[in-house]
């Protein structure tokens, strides 16, 4: 029996689906409208591959989603849990509460109580001071009182040693079994705002990402896949189990981003190039290095800082659907987009709005597969002294995004993916070779279904108390742990990276070493 | 004036434009300073025309590094133990706290210092702008010294220091920084009225505050943002373009290396290179000398004209620099022998930056 992959990725305006073979290879694809509850744009769009494709359901081993459930409910603060957050750093950290920079609104619907408690670490992974057991207990027993629906810890170089935040886990499961906990050094980095930052949010949407997965569920078995694994696209690239994701869900936040970058790899085999992904609103650039997104470690989620890995991109409200003004010598191409209205509003489908994608078919750089759509119209309608100006504009934007997001002048190898880029020229200045592969309008959900499970794993060590091999080896063992928790194959585990960053104006070789494993789903 | 978590806001941003790309970030030392006022602890920031001769005033700030100051954030009660150990030593009580440092995260702490201790805070500080060492300050030049100093950490150690000079200071401070887990919080300086009048370089705190309101407003008020800077700072456009190389060499516990940019707008086929330590020092344009240390370089966003420090300088970024004069202390001989460009080793000649780009 054949055995296949459904991927599907939410983007902004379209939700798409693909279904591809056990070795990678693209079956079928089907796009959707994205809808306000994300959930039934998925089903749809699953629906229509499956019908497409008529591939066998039971063939359809593992379904991977690349969602916006978590991104959305933090943005528009919907369904958040409220978190009791136990800081452990007192008589240090006092002077900056925890949530004191976050937008109010969100501040009060997320943080139901905070205390700071003695304790935590220093970077050599010395007490600051002992641990206030007393007071810990004291919180626990708080916050279960007060009905909260999860924890969030966090303790002073934790990353260096974590063993302050684990006793809090340890009591937990004593006072309140009930009551999720997050601990911070399973989440972020070292910078201990951020890294609370993103475990309070990680604890506020453990229960938006729990209903997530029980309306997929169900879908999948109202669709013949009951059968079928769940995976959920990560934030770097990778993807990991429902029940994986269903802990730490703050890592699928911007994986629909990442599932672009890594489809245009599946999609070209090329691991080095930048990645230009142009939707109906935003084109995000981002960049492949070895197959992955390069990643960047400050993502500001919904006004509030926090250093989870994300790719590092660029986003410039430039694609398909960006509307163009023109006021005498000024041309103004986005942010603002006609979104899925393209086919209404675009001129090319007999609207008034003047939209990107209408000067790309203007000018005949770009065909789109619609019978309703007319280039004909666009090119009647519209001069074509301003289709050269704003092409020339759009082309030129592009083209400064792209090396913004390079780190040198040498020129590379620049993958055009995503629903709108069509619009693109086959020359960019600044790029070696242009190259839009085929399905590269799927690329985000082909990055999705192919994807590989992976963790990573970030501790800090002074390689005066531990040898460095010693210390490295530690990384990697916790990371292929974790890897394994994530749904990974154990015998295909392999160490995709090893990263060490010396600290500076530390004294004792204080080093932070992170190791990501790689390894294939277990199905 | 009183301060207002917004006015915190605005000196942060300022800060960072007069720390001349160094100084370490102001983020965590201003939210500190929020949250104190946020929690009705009152700043006042007062003229220095004001102090007595016979006042004392100490100036406060922390030292250490980066990585331990965004993870053992301060607890906040340091710095009122320097400040008690300082007036103990002394036997006498502050009547003002003021900054040392007017860029970068030093300008911040300060803040903090006077809100928990409810002593009023100076208008004016010890550089003008952000500088690496002890001895780089404009008090050092007219003679007061580091020490006697204290140190103190989050769990109330305090240590008083008093050294044969700012030499064995530093040295002696870095280690006990260390033992404090790699960050400390500092009285330093402490001096007369008088000598503070003398020596400070003044209304610094209030030049942050209002570049950074000029910028938060500018755009609401549809006002080029960069005229108005340099309105505000007497400063002067060095050039506009896009960086293509930064070089980075790790020496002596110093960020050092170059930026190399490349001209747009009017500077197109031109090329500015500026060399750093920390701090911008030098920025040279087509093999010619434009500014030095110690007047001020900072490279800021051509959009946003937000700072961008040393550390965060990168390949592709759109970059205006502009140049600042320093104040006039600094352009003395001891002041140029202090920190002149010669200090930091470039074999260049100080000329004050008016005179480089008006020949006057």
């Amino acid at each position: 029996m054949a055995r296949y992959i459904l991927g599907v990725d939410v983007g902004s305006t379209h939700t798409d689906a693909v279904i591809v073979d056990e070795n990678g290879n693209f079956i079928s694809g089907a796009k959707t409208i994205t809808t306000p509850d994300v959930t039934t744009g998925i089903v749809t769009s699953m629906r229509l591959v499956l019908e497409k494709s008529m591939v066998n359901r039971d063939e359809i081993a593992a379904v991977s989603f690349g969602t916006t459930h978590i991104i959305n409910a933090i943005v528009q603060r919907k369904n958040l849990g409220r978190v009791g957050v136990i800081r452990i750093g007192a008589p240090a950290t006092r002077s900056v509460d925890p949530g004191l920079d976050w937008p109010e609104d969100l501040r009060k619907s997320v943080i139901a109580g905070y205390t700071i408690v003695r304790g935590g670490h220093e970077y050599t992974g010395e007490n600051i001071v002992e641990l206030d057991r007393d007071s810990i207990v004291k919180a626990l027993n708080a916050f279960n009182g007060m009905g909260v629906d999860a924890i969030a810890v966090t303790s002073v170089f934790s990353i260096v040693n974590p063993e302050h935040e684990l006793f809090v886990r340890e009591e937990a499961s004593r006072i309140a079994p009930e009551i999720p906990i997050v601990l911070s050094y399973e989440i972020g980095s070292i910078g201990l705002l951020e890294r609370e930052n993103a475990t309070i949010l990680n604890a506020a949407v453990l229960k938006v990402m729990q209903r997530a997965i029980t309306a997929l569920e169900k879908a999948l078995s109202d669709l013949g896949l009951g059968h079928a694994k769940m995976f959920f696209a990560q934030n770097d690239g990778t993807v990991a189990t429902k029940e994986y994701i269903a802990r730490y869900p703050i890592f699928t936040v911007v994986a629909p981003i990442s599932n672009s970058i890594r489809g245009a790899y599946v999609l070209t085999r090329i691991s080095d190039a930048i990645v230009v992904d142009t939707g109906g609103t935003t084109s995000n650039i981002g960049v492949l290095r070895r197959g992955y997104p390069r990643e960047s470690l400050e993502i500001e989620i919904a006004g509030v800082r926090t250093n989870i890995r994300s790719p590092d991109v660029i986003a410039v409200g430039l694609a398909g659907g960006s509307i163009v003004k023109v006021l005498g010598d000024s041309i103004l191409v986005g942010p603002e987009s006609v979104g899925y209205r393209l086919i209404e509003d675009g001129i090319a489908w007999g609207g008034n709005t003047l939209t990107a994608t209408d000067i790309a078919l203007a000018k005949g750089v770009m065909t789109i597969d619609d019978p309703r759509c007319r280039p004909e119209l666009a090119k009647q309608k519209i001069d074509l002294v301003l289709v050269e100006k704003v092409y020339e504009k759009m082309v030129k934007m592009l083209e400064d995004s792209i090396d913004r997001i390079k780190t040198g002048p040498e020129l590379e190898t620049v993958i055009l993916v995503g629903g709108g880029s069509a619009m693109w020229p086959r020359k960019l200045a600044g790029a070696k070779e242009v190259i839009r592969p085929e399905f590269a309008q799927y690329a985000n959900a082909v990055g999705a279904a192919t994807a590989l499970i992976g963790a990573s794993v970030e501790k800090a060590f002074s390689y005066e108390s531990i040898s460095r091999e010693k210390a490295i080896a530690t990384v990697i063992d916790e990371a292929k742990k974790r890897a394994i928790e994530a749904g990974a194959n154990p015998s295909t585990l392999d160490v995709a990276e090893i990263e060490e960053i010396a600290m500076p104006y530390l004294p004792g070789n204080a080093v932070k070493v992170r190791v990501k494993v790689i390894g294939r789903l277990k199905l | 004036m009183m301060l207002s978590p917004q006015d915190v806001r605005d000196m942060a941003l300022g800060a960072a434009i007069l720390g001349a790309g160094g100084g370490g970030d102001p983020y965590i030392g201003m939210l500190m300073a929020i949250q104190a006022i946020e929690k009705g602890k009152k700043v006042e920031l007062v003229d220095p025309d004001n102090v007595d001769d016979n006042d004392f005033i100490v100036p406060i700030a922390m030292m250490g590094t980066p990585t331990v100051l965004i993870e053992k954030i301060p607890g906040g009660d340091e710095v009122i133990w320097v400040l008690r150990s300082i007036e103990k030593y002394y036997g006498r009580e502050a009547n003002y706290i003021t900054q040392i440092e007017a860029g970068g995260v030093n300008s911040m702490i300060p803040i903090v210092a006077a809100a928990y201790t409810g002593k009023p805070l100076l208008n004016g500080d010890g550089m003008g702008r952000a500088f690496p060492e002890l001895q780089m300050v404009t008090f050092h030049l007219i003679g007061v010294k580091a020490t006697p100093m204290v140190l103190s950490d989050e769990r109330g150690n305090s240590v008083i220091l008093d050294t044969i000079d700012n030499f064995w200071a530093e040295k002696i401070a870095r280690a006990i920084t260390i033992k404090f887990g790699g960050s400390a919080y500092i009285a330093i300086y402490a001096m007369s009225g008088k000598e503070y009048k003398r020596g400070v370089v003044k209304y610094t705190p209030l030049l942050a505050l209002e570049l950074g309101r000029t910028i938060r407003e500018a755009k609401k008020r549809g006002v080029n943002v960069f005229d108005a800077i340099l309105d505000i700072v007497k400063g002067f456009t060095l050039f506009r373009g896009k960086i293509i190389d930064v070089a980075r060499f790790n020496l002596g516990g110093f960020a050092r290396g170059e930026v190399t940019i490349e001209g747009f707008d009017e500077y197109r086929n031109s090329r500015v290179v500026i060399k750093f330590q920390n701090e911008n020092l030098v920025a040279i344009k087509d093999g010619e000398v434009i500014a030095t240390t110690p007047d001020i370089i900072s490279i800021l966003d051509i959009e946003s004209a937000k700072p961008i420090t040393t550390e965060r300088l990168r390949y592709g970024l759109r970059v205006a620099v502009i140049g600042i004069p320093c104040d006039s202390k600094w352009r003395t001989e001891e002041g140029i022998k202090t920190v002149g460009p010669r200090y930091f080793g470039y074999d260049v000649d100080y000329v004050p930056i008016e005179i480089r780009i008006r020949g006057v």
